[in-house]
């Protein structure tokens, strides 16, 4: 029963907390966050959907790399992470 | 590259993985546990990391202790040498190499997250398949909105992060299932405005071998109920979700009444308010690695494709044994006792003379199959979700396909099989490659075809020549002898 430790990311430029052991997607869930992308055809907007890295719908890019499972990809502090459009290149 | 030489790979550390692991390690087989996650339990016994807060295992989980002697007694294994646990190991493809299999696998979390992910490479004399499933889903309008997510979502974030996914929730769809989720999203602070459940569990009565066989699943049933009632979530049957609403992001779900014939009764219609949908149709079986092993299939009874096994266990593929939801959907005390069988019968093809006695596992083996073939009978697809499914609703996600161009490739251009009409439409050949709108797009094109479902428009969209999201660069140095074969797709 440790303590959580807390700290925060970047979210398009926003400071967000974190937890320990949180995934990028359990942050921008907990945030009130829904949606972090848009379709390449639609634009339409994206966020989590299974939640367990089958779907490919939470694709966010973070640090610099593009298309990570927002629920697979654990926080860091200072993580910076933007929204993404289309195929995001 | 890093590589791994053993007598047994396990491919999965969920119940059934955990379970064929120790039993194949007891009897004196060095194994490979391999598994994409990256704390051992598989989806049924996910964690958080200690920094996520008190967690209180009971409160979310089913068979702590089961799972926490399973993995104490496994870890020990592995301080001995006869254990090695490979967490957060994604297994890409499985190739014949000599007389064992080579099983290749990108390494991390999120393995592309940094760039090139380290390639590791277990060499395995046989294989046990225990790779699990996931939600199964039906298309509808507007389920493509932020803040509709699968029921299995919903308790990933709970389980593996102690994150609840909204402060409003309808959890909809049909099955067993739906209850955990509703109860863990409840007792974690979010108010359920519904439980809007598809079929009834009074049809259980015509079922009453089944139910004897298996008394444990009825008291877990009835514990969740007693427990939403104390949370005064209202459990609607014979109710499904008719379309999720909002601009942007979801702000409501409509509502129906389905009739004895199982369609809408007129008038039922409601709109209930929620930031979030968690939505479940039952499950389906993650198939690609035993597809790509050759390993013959067959359906299920609740029309999901599955590993055709024997009563060791044993795939129509020498050396290959499956167990847990690849082989039925069933839950995890079935997947544990299958799981157990398959590691003692891979563990006695090596010649291990101790197996013991295993009748009581086969006798327990049997009824809770019993109870899961009841249990799929119990909770069908409503078809009702496939007959409304009108043409603007968007069926493929990753590609945005909506259901018209599906019903034109198949009633105007011909397309008669779900695998071509995947070609003329695209359905399933995104990011995802039909693991979301497969099973949709499959009852899709029958029901336009005029015919059943067939196992081969299962197959269209469980046929995955690379199981996992691999590089290029990983591609072209291929470690196998021949290049992957197959139709792209």
């Amino acid at each position: 029963m440790s303590r959580p430790h807390e700290f925060e990311i970047l979210f398009d430029g926003t400071p967000l907390p974190c937890r320990d052991g949180w995934t990028i997607g359990a942050a921008l869930t907990a945030a009130g966050v829904r949606s972090w992308r848009t379709t390449r055809h639609g634009q339409r907007p994206r966020g989590l959907f299974c939640g367990i890295g089958i779907c490919f719908d939470c694709l966010v890019t973070v640090n610099g790399q593009p298309s990570l499972r927002a629920c697979l990809v654990p926080a860091n502090p200072g993580d910076d992470v933007r929204t993404q459009e289309g195929t995001a290149r | 590259m890093t590589e791994h030489r053993v007598d047994l790979a396990v491919i999965g550390a969920g119940p059934a993985g955990m379970a064929a692991a120790l039993a194949a390690a007891e009897a004196g087989t060095r194994v490979a546990v391999i598994d994409a996650g990256v704390r051992p339990g598989g989806q049924y016994w996910r964690s958080p990391a200690p920094g996520a807060g008190p967690f209180r295992p009971a409160t979310l989980h089913h068979g702590w202790r089961r799972f926490t002697s399973t993995d104490t007694r496994l870890t020990e294994l592995a301080g001995t040498g006869r254990v090695l646990r490979l967490a957060g190991h994604h297994v890409w493809s499985i190739l014949p190499a000599g007389d064992e299999w080579s099983v290749h696998c990108v390494l991390g979390a999120e393995p592309r997250q940094h760039g090139t992910p380290a390639p590791v490479t277990v060499h395995a004399r046989r294989l046990v398949i225990a790779t699990g499933a996931y939600d199964r889903q039906l298309p509808f309008p507007g389920w493509d909105l932020p803040g509709v997510i699968t029921a299995g979502g919903g308790q990933a974030l709970l389980k593996g992060n102690l994150v609840v996914a909204g402060q409003t929730v309808v959890v909809a769809g049909t099955g067993p299932f739906l209850l955990p989720v509703a109860d863990g999203l409840a007792r974690y602070g979010a108010r359920v405005a519904a439980v809007i459940e598809a079929n009834s569990p009074l049809a259980f009565a015509r079922f009453p071998r089944a139910v004897l066989g298996a008394t444990g699943k009825l008291g877990e049933a009835t514990g969740y109920a007693g427990r939403l009632l104390r949370h005064r979530v209202a459990v609607r049957h014979r109710h499904v979700v008719l379309r999720a609403l909002g601009t942007d992001r979801l702000t409501g779900v409509l509502v129906g009444k389905l009739d004895r014939a199982g369609r809408v009764r007129a008038g039922t219609e409601r709109e209930i308010a929620c930031d979030v949908l968690a939505v479940g149709w039952g499950f389906t079986p993650q198939l690609e690695l035993p597809l790509q092993l050759g390993c013959a299939t067959r359906v299920d009874v609740d029309g999901s494709l599955v590993v055709t096994v024997d009563e060791d266990q044993a795939t129509s593929v020498a050396g290959v044994w499956a167990a847990g939801e690849a082989t039925g959907v069933g839950g995890a005390d079935l997947a544990t006792v299958e799981g157990r069988l398959a590691g003692l019968a891979a563990a006695a093809s090596f010649g291990a003379d101790e197996v013991g006695d295993d009748r009581a596992l086969r006798r327990r083996r049997t009824s809770l199959r019993g109870f899961a073939s009841a249990m799929h009978q119990v909770y069908p697809i409503p078809q009702v979700m496939l007959e409304r499914c009108s043409d603007e609703t968007l069926v493929c996600r990753c590609e945005e396909v909506d259901a018209g161009t599906i019903r034109r490739a198949v009633v105007e251009l011909g397309a008669t099989e779900a695998r071509i009409v995947k070609l003329l439409a695209r359905p399933g050949m995104g990011w995802c490659q039909g693991r979301v709108c497969g099973f949709a797009t499959a009852c899709l094109t029958a029901r336009h075809a005029g015919r059943p479902v067939a196992e081969a428009d299962l197959r269209a969209f469980a046929d995955r020549v690379i199981a996992a999201p691999t590089p290029l660069g990983q591609l072209a140095t291929w470690p196998g002898d021949e290049p992957p074969a197959g139709d792209g797709g």
